[in-house]
């Protein structure tokens, strides 16, 4: 290191003629990095393993696919059109749009008013809330499926999409709102009492001031809150059949009494996904913007 | 015409008992500074006239009118924030314009306003910037800028100063009172720095605990504090005190003996006081006159701080710390013995309860304000 900057030095700033030689603090540095990286993929690679081999099962024919595994096959589309001969694909995808950023929708609706009130309004019991809404979660929900099937059978929301979009919404509003108040929370809170001061109604506070300074969070919640209602399953096999059905009970549709059909199920799958895979990589830049907002200032 | 009337306003978290019960009256144009000691409950009474934050008793009054029931909005007051409370995503325009935005305000007359707020606050240039790309200095004229585009009858500002540098800051000082001078307007300003209170206040309210400890002119406060906390409070550096014993006391005075045995007549009204009565006397650092020959207290100079103008001198004495505001070239050093005194018009007697005895003769300054102190300059100038 002296050496170096002697060098360095007697050259006055400029390159020195003879190559530095590289530090050992310097390499070391350079061979961590060089192994997290190589890790970080390793890892990457071992998560994404099973979707991969989905994708490509879901290019082969039946025989192929319950064969001895292997790269190297002829693709083929059959399954994909058997599948949709079967079931119609866009039928289940315009089910599944509908009701995750339907409930989507109508949790924010909810949870923005909560969350302001928690954050900005707090009172002794609001931590208690809190928790117990978290709580919530925690509760297997097949233990409130009895219950709640019978109440939608009574009503008529069995097998509609109005039907599911409520439990969607209730079951994601303890997340929705957590998220939301932990980004209230991170806005200082003069800027509320400014506008206030200025002649903000609470309406106006939350429309001019509030929704667009937490935009992002806002957005990574909702964005979250339509994945999770994309991916649920077990509310959708069992409050729907046909009308109402998403793109989870289609996929579950083609695992049936007379055997798993790889190929078909890998297709029907890979189909399910895609539109939400796709949705995810359009907005990843802001999902990892909210999901970090506030921790870095 | 603004006015401001606070009678017997209390506020109370649960059990914390955070104003106890203030009286304060604010008159029309006045420049008013509430002062005191962090947690002293200034900025809970700031909230409190500003709407912000109930009051749990008692009335404020707004030019006559209670206003307790009354919304932050409509009490047509604005507020100048410590953080500034800026909002980030709209322009220095946009801040500004906000509160006439809301009101309904046409965008041409939104405009002139606002052109208005900035010329005064030299902004023009800044107007399409967010606040992000401003300066601190720049930022608290926006600020203030958006107050000014309310056009209220109360300025009220919550220690705007604090988050600046120290050349900002006497910088922003001045233009504050230069502002007042040109708005015309009622100011309330809450701070904890007692030289900002004095240099821009007429009138001073000195807090503690909740409790209002005296009100009065910045001279008032510095020549006749009520008692030994404002006495310590005011005056930068601190007040000494010295624990001193009566000697003897008439309709002239209160006769002491010092630390040391000297004796000195203090002029304050005190003819009750038996002889022996502890007392404590306190003297402010730059009324302390070194005096090799015949200074009545003497101790060893334990810290020596050159200022160029001026040199403060810590001095241990057998019991007390003195610091004492000497002349910018006295040629002691650190561990000399000095003796020093004082004139004896310039002591303050305190009693076992911190209240001062009250002097015989008022200061001639003591009730000048700092409006005062701009005529006595104009005629001067002529």
């Amino acid at each position: 290191m002296t050496t170096a900057k002697t060098k360095t030095l007697a050259a006055d700033g400029q390159a020195p003629a003879v190559p530095i030689p590289r530090t050992s603090t310097l390499s070391s540095a350079r061979t961590r990095r060089l192994g997290l990286t190589v890790l970080g993929w390793a890892i990457a690679c071992l998560i994404f393993f099973p979707i991969f081999w989905m994708v490509l099962t879901g290019f082969k024919t039946e025989s192929a696919a319950i064969a001895d595994p292997s790269l190297i096959f002829s693709p083929t589309l059959e399954s994909y059109a058997e599948v949709q001969l079967r079931a119609d694909y866009f039928k289940f995808a315009l089910n599944s749009v509908v009701v995750a950023f339907g409930s989507t929708l109508a949790a924010l609706l909810i949870a923005i008013p909560s969350a302001y009130s928690m954050a900005f309004l707090p009172t002794k019991r609001t931590k208690g809330t809190l928790l117990w809404m978290l709580s919530t979660k925690m509760l297997p929900p097949v233990g409130v499926l009895v219950p709640i099937y019978l109440l939608f059978r009574d009503v008529g929301l069995l097998d509609t999409r109005t039907g599911l979009t409520i439990v969607y919404t209730l079951m994601n509003l303890p997340i929705v709102v957590w998220m939301l108040y932990t980004f209230f929370k991170d806005l200082p809170k003069d800027i509320l009492e400014a506008g206030r001061m200025d002649g903000a109604s609470t309406l106006q506070e939350v429309v001019f001031l509030l929704l667009p300074l937490t935009l992002p969070g806002i957005a990574s919640t909702g964005l979250l809150s339509v994945i999770l209602s994309w991916n649920e399953a077990f509310w959708s096999l069992n409050l729907t059949s046909s009308n109402a059905a998403p793109l989870t009970a289609y996929i579950a549709s083609f695992s049936s009494p007379e055997g798993l059909f790889w190929a078909k199920l890998s297709a029907a799958s890979t189909m399910a996904i895609a539109p939400i895979l796709v949705f995810g990589w359009l907005t990843q830049k802001q999902m990892v913007r909210g999901l970090t907002f506030g921790a870095v200032k | 015409m603004a006015t401001l009337q606070l009678n017997q306003v209390t506020k109370s978290f649960d059990d914390t008992h955070v104003i106890k019960g203030v009286d304060l009256e604010v008159n029309d144009k006045e420049f008013v500074v509430f002062v005191g000691p962090s947690g002293c409950g200034k900025s809970t009474l700031l909230r409190m006239i500003a709407g912000l934050e109930s009051a749990t008793s008692g009335d404020i009054m707004i030019d006559g009118t209670r206003m307790n029931e009354v919304g932050p909005a409509d009490r047509g007051l604005a507020m100048v924030f410590q953080s500034y409370a800026l909002y980030p995503h709209m322009t220095v325009e946009d801040n500004m314009g906000f509160s006439l935005r809301l009101a309904g305000v046409d965008k041409e007359q939104r405009r002139d306003k606002v052109r208005e707020a900035a010329r005064i606050l030299q902004l023009e240039p800044l107007l399409d910037r967010k606040p992000k790309a401003l300066s601190g200095g720049q930022r608290q004229r926006v600020a203030i800028g958006r107050a000014i585009v309310r056009n209220p009858s109360i300025f009220l500002f919550d220690e705007p100063l604090s988050n600046l540098d120290a050349a900002l800051r006497v910088q922003m000082r001045i233009e504050l009172a230069r502002l007042h001078e040109e708005l015309d307007a009622t100011m309330i300003y809450v701070t904890h720095d007692q030289i900002e209170a004095m240099t821009m206040a007429d009138k001073i309210v000195v807090l503690q605990g909740g409790v209002v400890e005296q009100v009065g002119s910045p001279m008032e406060l510095y020549h006749h504090p009520r008692n030994r906390f404002v006495a310590g409070f005011i005056g930068s550096p601190k007040m000494n005190f010295l624990p001193v014993e009566v000697v003897e006391a008439d309709a002239e005075g209160v006769r002491v003996r010092l630390p040391g045995g000297g004796v000195t007549k203090v002029p304050v009204e005190g003819r009750d006081l038996r002889p022996g009565t502890a007392l404590e006397l306190g003297i402010r650092p730059e009324h302390l006159v070194l005096d090799d020959d015949q200074g009545p207290l003497s101790g060893d100079i334990q810290v020596l701080e050159r200022l160029g103008g001026q040199t403060s001198l810590y001095v241990q004495m057998d019991d007390a710390m003195v610091t004492i505001m000497a002349d910018g070239d006295v040629a002691h050093r650190v561990h000399d013995k000095v003796r020093f005194g004082f004139e004896s018009g310039r002591a303050h007697l305190f009693d076992s309860d911190g209240l001062a005895l009250p002097s015989l003769e008022l200061h001639p300054l003591a009730g000048l304000r700092r409006q005062d102190n701009r005529a006595a300059t104009d005629v001067n100038g002529a």
